[in-house]
């Protein structure tokens, strides 16, 4: 394994001209089309003279409103790279045929495959979900804010800061050929000896403490922010979810964060832990980051159960079926996630036993998994089902999501696994399940969730388009990769040699084009949606006769997000509230004691970017003088012991008279 | 079930049909049978799936606002049953815990490093299996037949109906080992070994590939696996001796050069111990073989002879410098003083057990560390 | 916090409370910081099985045997230890509000712990220095992560505790001090319980 030595510089460090893809046109057009409308927002932004509005009301913010749905943006913006990604590879698939290389040379697609999966999980569905119970938690648990509301400010700009070093790698160098979870040997400094892996390893640690803290943020907001009354058992089920989701983000990120830290070693001081050297063991990685990397599915995926269950019942106009049921079903899937990783790797050849253990284990999984969808399904039995866009995400999630449970399972038999390990088989099942699960879930809550943050419904014509392309476009997009997969069809292929494949890949990838025009008109709905708000107005904060606390106050709801604390009696406590007459409250307005907002959040994640490029690019100088200053802006920080302030009471009635007028105009 | 078993493939079959999947249609028996436990798989599993999703598209079409039905029987009090959450928990249940049992039984019997025995469709009791080495570099495949002195790249051929055992490893990254038409996939790991067992039933041209990604030149790491009769494969065989090409250390070092879409390509084999030593990561005279390194390690743990661990600034040197991408092999080289004589690879029963370490001082049992390599 | 409180006499519920329930900034800051801990904990889980995992594949380099001085490592361990204790007792000043009493003992943590500290980089320095540096093995990788990633711990702890002082000194031992210094106390206990596995699973077990 003979190498160069990277030449280095004292500035710039490894960071050369040449790492600028002028000579890559596909990246330079994207470059300059990114550029234009960067630029354009800053000139826009600077027109209307919106600084200062943007810094002290939303980027300073500890509002989890706002910050809940700053991450959405996040989301939403990643999600269309992401997504470029996977139309890039499908056109590539397509296209090399008979001979054909494709479009795209193997150093360029190699990086496609891994970004599109990296940002798809870290910073296209982690910013949702995170966004989506953010936003959601505090009001669902009638609270005024999260337990850590600076944390909860810097945990969202160091997942931006994660963002923005693997956004860098698209036009300043590479990034990572080595596939999302970039297993070693292939990762190490032998196999892939440039800035690709560590843009990888330095993007998902800046976002993974972001991740970590707002997981730690949430479990403590959970247990000690809930109003008088809402035992642990009257909890909303998507509190539940969101509690377990995030006792699994403290129990597994920091694997995430150890093992990185541990390739990081091998990378940059020639350490052998997973070398093929000196009594490293690649194969260390492998279990390690499973054990973070399966419990990370259930973390997406448990949330947007929650999301199911609030729509399901809302939209049938029950409580839910067997809410003790879905709780139990919610923990055992909790612990379960943690005890299944090495379903990953059955065919690394570990023995038999220990094969039919883990396979067993998964599927065991199944059954609360199964136990909640028999509960949806109940839920809907006697019901009086009004089909608005949550629940018929909510519907084609069910229908989607046990076919991708079935395949589960089929790949959690070990035997069956040899054969289907690592095929487009695999690769459809997972994004079955992730789309159909999580995706879906996303855009059920975005879809019921919008009036509450926004004050106005979202348009519905473009809303049903968005839904059919969806649904039509996955099932044209990933049947054939199953079908592939069982002819023996292996993943992350770039050139194909039979020719009677091309078919298959030709239907996906027109079943990509649906789904491209489905995230288009997902686009055009919010874009009308807000063009249209005056119409879309909803005045009453309840549009959809919902049964949880979010919804007793007003939307978007004011900061203090309710002028007196709720009291819970039952599960569904603002259906109680409304069962038993409840009227709100007009007089008697207290000042309300709020955090203040701050700039050190923002701050120390820029500090951070800076941090990980300089480390990047071995730009040692720059390294050595943000990391001092991170701590120093900690201790700056540290120092500011005034964060919060009282709401007069003369705000809290003006805001409340306000409302009281808008409730009389709406009914 | 035995007509579970005959229908289920055969269902699965006709919908592939003309796909020429040799997934679906292997021509070796390991491969059939894992088919069939797919088959069965999905079949318990669609057991449970197709009432849900027939009752999930009743009741949303039945409870429909405004419907009939919604307004007669609309009950917002049911929402707590215990019969129907038994049954809710108790009938997947049930499946479970038959599909716990089949993949108990099917993970043991095609458990790939278990020897085949005369259950297996054309082998009889105690025929000598066909041993392959195998190994995978960038990007191509490397065959061994150590019984036959031959070798082979991105070519491979098996007699039908005689037991085939494969040992794998791998160069520098990791690939995994798939012919669908023989038995499921395996991983290629540099400095281990792992094993499959397989036979070919049915003569023809099959697709051999790597179906774990490795690398720039992965899509080109495909090979055809010949199923031959027996005099078709000594025809194979002989063609290899005589292709007038000898693989020695330097042949090696040659294949070693990363390669993409590598033809293939025959040769006679003229190194006994080369596979020995691609696994132990000692192909290069100067470097000590890892089975050498672990039997000191092991003694010097033991509390016999100290481990002279000379000229140790020098490999870190080697190992620091390594990070800044110069040759990371030179720090296992300054080891060379170490003297001790490097064992042969003993095939114990504890290597059809244990997937690490290849042929290397075995760890036992016990003192693997069991939490994490999970043996 | 049962319902049946909140529920006026005629049977009427109640649904806001007579009095607005007040959270105080920080209320929830031990249990935040505990689940920190926690969570930091595992990171050490993992550096302790990869240690477990490769701390005797020596990759034909020196083992345990040849490298431990247990004598230095056991005055390493009471410097630590006792800096746990100094620590307890500035706690008990601070409970009494004695400002003084807690900064001087502060101060002598902050000595131990800095003992400690210079104990690990000499051990460090000579390793490296004999050759026996990180790169070595797996072995050397895994042992040097997981100390140095405690030793890293205790700096931290030390700035940590070096802000305290300013902050005590200049604002006094206000409410907020007192929840920092707690904080601070269990991040500082924490670590010795992370020391005794140290000490026990690498270096103890090492020289069986």
């Amino acid at each position: 394994m003979e190498q160069h030595a990277i030449e280095s510089t004292f500035l710039f460090g490894r960071l050369t001209l040449e790492k600028l893809p002028l000579h890559v046109p596909i990246v330079l057009g994207t470059f300059i089309v990114v550029a234009i409308i960067g630029l354009a927002i800053l000139v826009a932004i600077t027109y209307f003279k919106l600084w200062g509005y943007l810094w002290r009301e939303w980027l300073t913010s500890v509002d989890h409103k706002r910050i809940g749905i700053m991450y959405m943006i996040l989301g939403l913006i990643m999600f269309l790279r992401g997504f470029a990604d996977a139309v890039m590879m499908r056109l590539q698939q397509v296209w090399a045929f008979n001979g054909s290389e494709g479009y795209l040379p193997a150093e360029h697609y190699d990086q496609i495959f891994t970004a599109h999966g990296t940002i798809m999980i870290f910073f296209v569905a982690m910013p949702f979900v995170t966004g989506l119970m953010n936003f959601v938690v505090p009001l669902q648990i009638g609270a005024r804010d999260v337990s850590f509301p600076f944390l909860n400010n810097f945990s969202f700009w160091m997942t931006v800061g994660g963002a923005i070093l693997v956004m860098i790698s698209l036009f300043v160098g590479e990034f990572a050929r080595t596939g999302w979870l970039a297993f070693p040997p292939l990762s190490g400094v032998v196999a892939s000896p440039d800035e690709g892996v560590d843009y990888y390893i330095w993007g998902l640690q800046v976002a993974g403490i972001g991740t970590t803290l707002s997981g730690i943020n949430l479990v403590v907001t959970i247990l000690k922010m809930r109003c008088p009354g809402m035992i642990l058992m009257r909890m909303p089920v998507f509190t539940w979810t969101a509690l377990c989701t995030n006792v699994l983000i403290v129990a597994t990120f920091p694997v995430l964060t150890a093992t990185l830290v541990l390739l990081s070693l091998d990378r940059y001081l020639g350490m052998n832990f997973f070398t093929n050297e000196l009594g490293g063991n690649p194969m260390l990685y492998i279990n390690l980051i499973w054990i973070w990397g399966h419990p990370e599915v259930y973390i997406l995926v448990l949330p947007c159960f929650g999301i199911y269950s609030e729509v399901v019942s809302t939209f049938c106009g029950k409580r839910l079926f067997g809410y003790n049921s879905m709780v139990y079903a919610t923990i055992c899937i909790t612990i379960l996630s943690y005890l299944v990783w090495l379903h990953h790797f059955f065919t690394m050849g570990s023995g038999a036993s220990v094969n039919s253990f883990f396979g067993i284990a998964t599927m065991i999984i199944s059954i609360p998994t199964g136990a909640k969808i028999f509960n949806w399904l109940f839920t809907m039995y006697k019901g009086r089902i009004r089909y608005e866009l949550p629940m018929m995400w909510s519907l084609a999630f069910m229908l989607t999501f046990v076919i991708g449970g079935m395949t589960g399972v089929m790949l959690a038999v070990p035997p069956a696994d040899f054969i289907v390990h690592n095929s487009l088989f695999l690769v459809a099942h997972f994004h079955n399940v992730i789309i159909g699960g999580v995706v879906y879930g996303i855009f059920a809550g975005i879809n019921y969730w919008w009036p509450k943050a926004f004050g106005f419904r979202m348009n519905q014509f473009w809303g049903y388009v968005s839904f059919w392309c969806w649904v039509v476009g996955f099932w044209l997009a990933f049947m054939p990769l199953y079908v592939m997969g069982l002819m023996g069809v292996t993943r992350r292929l770039r050139v194909f040699d039979d020719p009677s494949l091309q078919i298959w890949f030709v239907i996906a990838g027109l079943g990509a084009a649906v789904i491209a025009v489905g995230i288009l008109a997902l686009i055009l709905q919010i874009l009308t949606s807000i063009r249209d708000r005056e119409k879309l107005r909803d005045l009453t904060g309840d549009p959809w006769d919902g049964r949880t606390l979010e919804w007793a106050t007003s939307s978007p709801p004011p900061a203090y997000n309710f002028a007196f604390t709720p009291v819970v009696h039952e599960i569904d406590a603002w259906q109680d509230m409304k069962e038993h007459g409840y009227k709100r409250p007009l007089t008697g307005f207290k000042p309300i004691h709020m955090p203040k907002n701050t700039g050190a959040g923002i701050i120390l994640a820029g500090i951070s970017v800076a941090l990980g490029f300089a480390l990047v690019w071995h730009i040692w100088w720059l390294a050595a003088l943000s990391f001092p200053a991170i701590i120093a802006t900690v201790i700056w920080h540290s120092f500011d012991y005034e964060r919060d302030f009282y709401i007069p009471e003369t705000t809290i009635t003006e805001t409340e008279e306000a409302r009281t007028k808008a409730l009389s105009n709406a009914v | 079930m035995p007509n579970l078993r005959q229908i289920v493939p055969a269902f699965l079959l006709l919908t592939l049909a003309g796909c020429g999947s040799e997934v679906l249609a292997p021509g070796g028996d390991v491969a059939a049978k894992t088919r069939d436990v797919l088959g069965i798989t999905t079949a318990l599993i669609l057991v449970i799936i197709l009432p849900v999703m027939v009752a999930i598209v009743w009741f949303a079409i039945r409870y429909r606002a405004g419907s009939k039905q919604a307004e007669a029987e609309y009950d917002p009090s049911f929402h707590h049953s215990v019969q129907l959450e038994l049954l809710i928990w108790a009938a997947p249940l049930v499946i479970i815990i038959w599909l716990g049992a089949l993949t108990w039984v099917s993970t043991h019997k095609l458990d790939p490093y278990r020897p085949l025995d005369s259950e297996t469709r054309g082998v009889s009791e105690g025929a000598a299996p066909l041993v392959v080495q195998v190994v995978s570099m960038d990007w191509k495949w490397l065959f061994i037949y150590p019984e036959y002195g031959i070798a082979t790249v991105n070519d491979l051929a098996a007699p039908l109906d005689r037991p085939i055992r494969f040992e794998l490893t791998s160069t520098e990254v990791m690939n995994a080992f798939y012919v669908p038409t023989l038995a499921g996939m395996i991983y290629t790991m540099p400095g281990m070994q792992t094993q499959l067992h397989a036979v070919i039933n049915e003569a023809g041209d099959y697709k051999g590939m790597s179906s774990h990604y490795s690398g720039a030149g992965f899509s080109g790491m495909h090979f055809p696996f010949h199923g031959y009769s027996q005099a078709d494969f000594d025809a194979w065989i002989e063609k290899a001796r005589n292709s007038g090409q000898v693989l020695d250390r330097d042949a090696f070092r040659e294949l070693l050069k990363p390669s993409e879409n590598e033809p293939a390509a025959f040769y006679a084999l003229a190194d006994e111990a080369l596979y020995h030593d691609i696994l132990n990561r000692c192909v290069e005279p100067n470097q000590i073989c890892m089975d050498a390194m672990m039997t000191a390690e092991h003694s010097a743990r033991m509390g016999h002879a100290a481990v002279d661990f000379g000229a140790p600034t020098a490999a870190m040197v080697a190992a620091f410098s390594a990070a800044n991408g110069i040759d990371m092999t030179l720090a296992a080289n300054l080891m060379s003083d170490l003297c001790i004589p490097p064992e042969p690879a003993g095939k114990t029963a504890a290597d059809e057990l244990h997937w690490g370490e290849g042929g290397a001082v075995r760890v036992s049992a016990e003192a693997a560390p069991a939490a994490l390599t999970t043996n | 916090m049962s319902a049946e409180i909140l529920t006026e006499p005629t049977g009427e519920r109640l649904y806001h409370p007579a009095e607005e329930p007040h959270f105080p900034e920080g209320h929830s800051t031990p249990l935040g910081f505990w689940i920190y801990l926690m969570s930091d904990c595992l990171i050490f889980a993992i550096l302790f099985a990869t240690y477990g995992v490769l701390g005797h594949r020596y990759g034909g380099g020196p083992g345990p045997k040849e490298l431990f001085e247990l004598p230095l490592v056991a005055l390493n361990t009471t410097m630590l230890l006792i800096s746990s204790i100094t620590y307890g007792f500035a706690m008990l000043h601070m409970h009494q509000g004695d400002q003084k009493g807690t900064l001087r003992w502060l101060g002598i943590t902050a000595c131990f712990g800095l003992a400690f500290l210079c104990i690990e980089l000499y051990e460090f320095t000579h390793l490296i220095g004999i050759g026996a540096g990180p790169g070595r093995s797996a072995f050397l990788s895994a042992f040097f992560t997981l100390v140095g990633t405690h030793g890293l711990h205790v700096t931290f702890g030390l700035i940590w505790l070096a802000v305290m002082v300013v902050q005590v000194r200049k604002f006094g031992l206000t409410i907020a001090n007192q929840r920092r210094l707690n904080c601070l106390s269990l991040f500082w206990h924490f670590l010795d319980v992370i020391w005794i596995g140290v000490f026990t699973f690498v270096y103890l077990m090492g020289m069986i």
